[in-house]
């Protein structure tokens, strides 16, 4: 049995590298992606700074003062607390509570010490008293935080494509039938094709994680054991997706239409490229059934935060099981032809 | 001989349309058999659910006296009228990756010497010619040494050369002691190979037997040809009950002589005469009323 599934995996394999079309652009997609990203965010005026404030209804003239200054963009808060993240991340210089005169800068970031200076300076003979303090955390870049989102995307694509499109392609012009006709069973030829792809999308996305990694410096608080179990999760289950469209069409049309039907909704509504939060919650629900939202999150969780698999256990239970029901479908339903 | 496989009261159904209609035949051991019809006569269906690739809606197939199980799916040697190999590997993976199949195989080595396979050997499937392709699909479908090889239209597409190389080739299968079954729509090809043929026609065999006594039993007359502008169609319509075919009156006669003088009789050049036995083309024609290649 495993001289069969071995030998099905070496020739699947032996067709990916060879077919250099599809090979490039499984390569190429993502990390131009990446490239425009890191191009189209750097190109953002970095000059601008960004205050956020919690307003007061009969505000003080030294806060007038200072939040009249130019090019400090003001972004209007309701609490302090919710917003904190931001500060750490870079993402917002400081954050001014203009009830309180508190307010919360970073210690490691520059435009939250010049904006600092001005807000002193702006209250400066002034009666309150300003108090101050400080947060910690690095930089994150929206690249960061979209990282793990291509990366996902892309195991997507090759997941959905590579198990759906190739095994319906292989259906319609004869290959499933020529095998049929030897002592290959469906479950080995699935397995073999499912290996196959496992390991042809490891190999593929290893090789663009650490080539991006090296130009960007991706954030990384987690281990990358944990982002490596959570990446292959996301395969299977994707692949198992795959092996359900295939198990029966054997039009290449039907199967493209049904594969787009699955992964555009995915592309924009599994939280890819930017944040569901403030997302309509019919939406941020919607979003829970899709395969692709668990990844990524949990991707995220643990390059950003630091997360373990204990805290995005929900996230690996959800691909697990996702994975299992789709597994048994798929080979259940699997017709030759 | 030993019946190595038993077809019985075969029935198989795509929606409204019976493509094979209580079907039963014995195969023995060491035999090549023809399965021959016209087009849509439910040949390809026929062999396919011998080959196990489709299942029947009644009757059963056994091989051996088992119902096709693994041991079939090890010993069965199968060339479809069509196969798409995977693309991006070359002839010599696609060798080593079907040995792996099976627990016995012919060695590589040996098929690429038996079918010429060696000047195209590390070439990508794509880019065979027909003639290699069926060269290479029947050392695939030899490369488990079947004790039963199926053919399904193995020549239909290639040149005579190819085709006469081909021949050969079944041939050597055959004398090594497996048996074959055979679909074909050349008569020439049946009469070579095969010692037994079964005429379909709608889902149906409508004659089975060796190729010879088929045509004993249905013939005892021999075709006399002339050229039409040596003998009118009135003339040999009237006369002689010729039929007139491409320019040519066909005169059906089990009395040469007596037919030979009617026409000196009536001073017809004789110059172009060819008298010919009835083959398999004439008895399919005559049994299925269509031409035999659509």
């Amino acid at each position: 049995m495993w001289n069969r599934i071995y030998a099905l995996f070496v020739a699947r394999n032996t067709e990916f590298f060879r077919d250099r079309s599809s090979l490039a652009w499984s390569v190429l997609l993502p990390v131009l992606m990446i490239f425009v990203f890191a191009y189209a965010f750097t190109e953002e005026n970095p000059q601008k700074f960004k205050v956020g404030i919690v307003a007061s209804t009969n505000p003080a003239e030294a806060t007038q003062n200072f939040t009249s200054t130019r090019f400090i963009q003001f972004i209007e808060f309701e609490e302090v607390e919710p917003n904190l993240e931001k500060v750490e991340r870079h993402q917002i210089d400081l954050i001014f509570d203009t009830r309180r005169f508190g307010y919360w800068i970073n210690r490691t970031s520059p435009n939250g010490y010049i904006v600092e200076k001005l807000l002193i300076a702006a209250f400066s003979g002034a009666s309150q008293q300003l108090q101050q303090n400080m947060v910690e955390g690095d930089e994150i870049r929206y690249l960061d935080w979209v990282m793990p989102g291509v990366l996902a995307m892309n195991i997507m694509w090759g997941a959905l494509f590579g198990i759906g499109y190739v095994i319906v392609r292989y259906r319609k012009f004869g290959v499933l039938k020529r095998l049929r006709a030897t002592p290959v069973t469906s479950l080995e030829f699935l397995t073999a094709q499912v290996m196959s792809r496992l390991w042809l999308m490891v190999v593929v996305n290893v090789v663009i994680f650490i080539g991006l990694d090296m130009v960007f410096d991706f954030r990384m608080h987690g281990s990358y054991l944990d982002l490596f179990i959570v990446f292959i999760l996301g395969c299977i289950c994707l692949i198992c997706c795959g092996l359900v469209v295939a198990a029966r069409i054997s039009s290449e049309e039907v199967a493209n239409g049904l594969l787009n039907l699955l992964s555009w909704p995915m592309m924009f509504l599994s939280g890819i490229w930017f944040s569901l939060e403030g997302a309509h919650p019919w939406m941020q629900k919607f979003a829970l059934i899709l395969p692709l939202t668990h990844v990524t999150e949990a991707a995220r969780e643990i390059m950003i935060d630091g997360a373990g698999l204990v805290q995005i256990a929900d996230h690996l239970l959800v691909l697990s099981l996702t994975s299992v029901v789709l597994l048994v479908i798929g080979a259940w339903v699997f017709r030759w032809e | 001989m030993a019946v190595i496989l038993q077809v019985s009261h075969l029935v198989k159904s795509f929606g409204s349309l019976t493509a094979v209609n209580d079907v039963s035949f014995e195969i023995h051991q060491g035999s090549c058999f023809g399965l021959l019809g016209p087009n849509g006569a439910g040949k390809t269906t026929t062999i396919e659910l011998m080959e196990g690739i489709k299942t029947p809606d009644a009757g059963s197939i056994l091989y051996q006296g088992e119902p096709l199980g693994r041991q079939f799916r090890n010993e069965a040697g199968i060339m479809f009228q069509t196969t798409a190999l995977q693309e991006f590997v070359t002839v010599r993976e696609m060798l080593v990756l079907f040995s792996r199949f099976y627990p016995s195989t012919t060695d590589i080595e040996e098929l690429v010497a038996r079918y010429a396979l060696g000047e195209f050997l590390h070439q990508d499937t794509r880019q065979l010619s027909g003639g290699q392709k069926q060269r290479l699909l029947l050392a695939i479908a030899l490369i488990n040494k079947p004790k039963i090889l199926f053919l399904d239209e193995p020549t239909t597409g290639l040149d005579p050369q190819s085709r006469r190389n081909l021949w050969e080739q079944v041939r050597q299968v055959k004398d090594a002691g497996a048996t074959i079954l055979l679909t074909t729509h050349y008569m020439e090809e049946a009469y070579e190979l095969c010692d037994e043929i079964a005429i379909m026609d709608h889902g149906r065999m409508i004659a089975h037997d060796a190729p010879d006594a088929l045509l004993a039993k249905h013939f005892d007359d021999v075709v006399i040809q002339l050229d039409e502008k040596d003998l009118p169609r009135d003339l040999g319509e009237a006369q002689f009950m010729a039929t007139y075919r491409e320019g040519n009156a066909h005169i059906l006669t089990s009395d040469v002589n007596k037919t030979i003088e009617g026409l000196l009789s009536r001073d017809i050049p004789l110059d172009r005469l060819r008298i010919r036995a009835r083959d398999l083309e004439d008895l399919f024609l005559e049994l299925t009323g269509k031409e035999l290649r659509a």
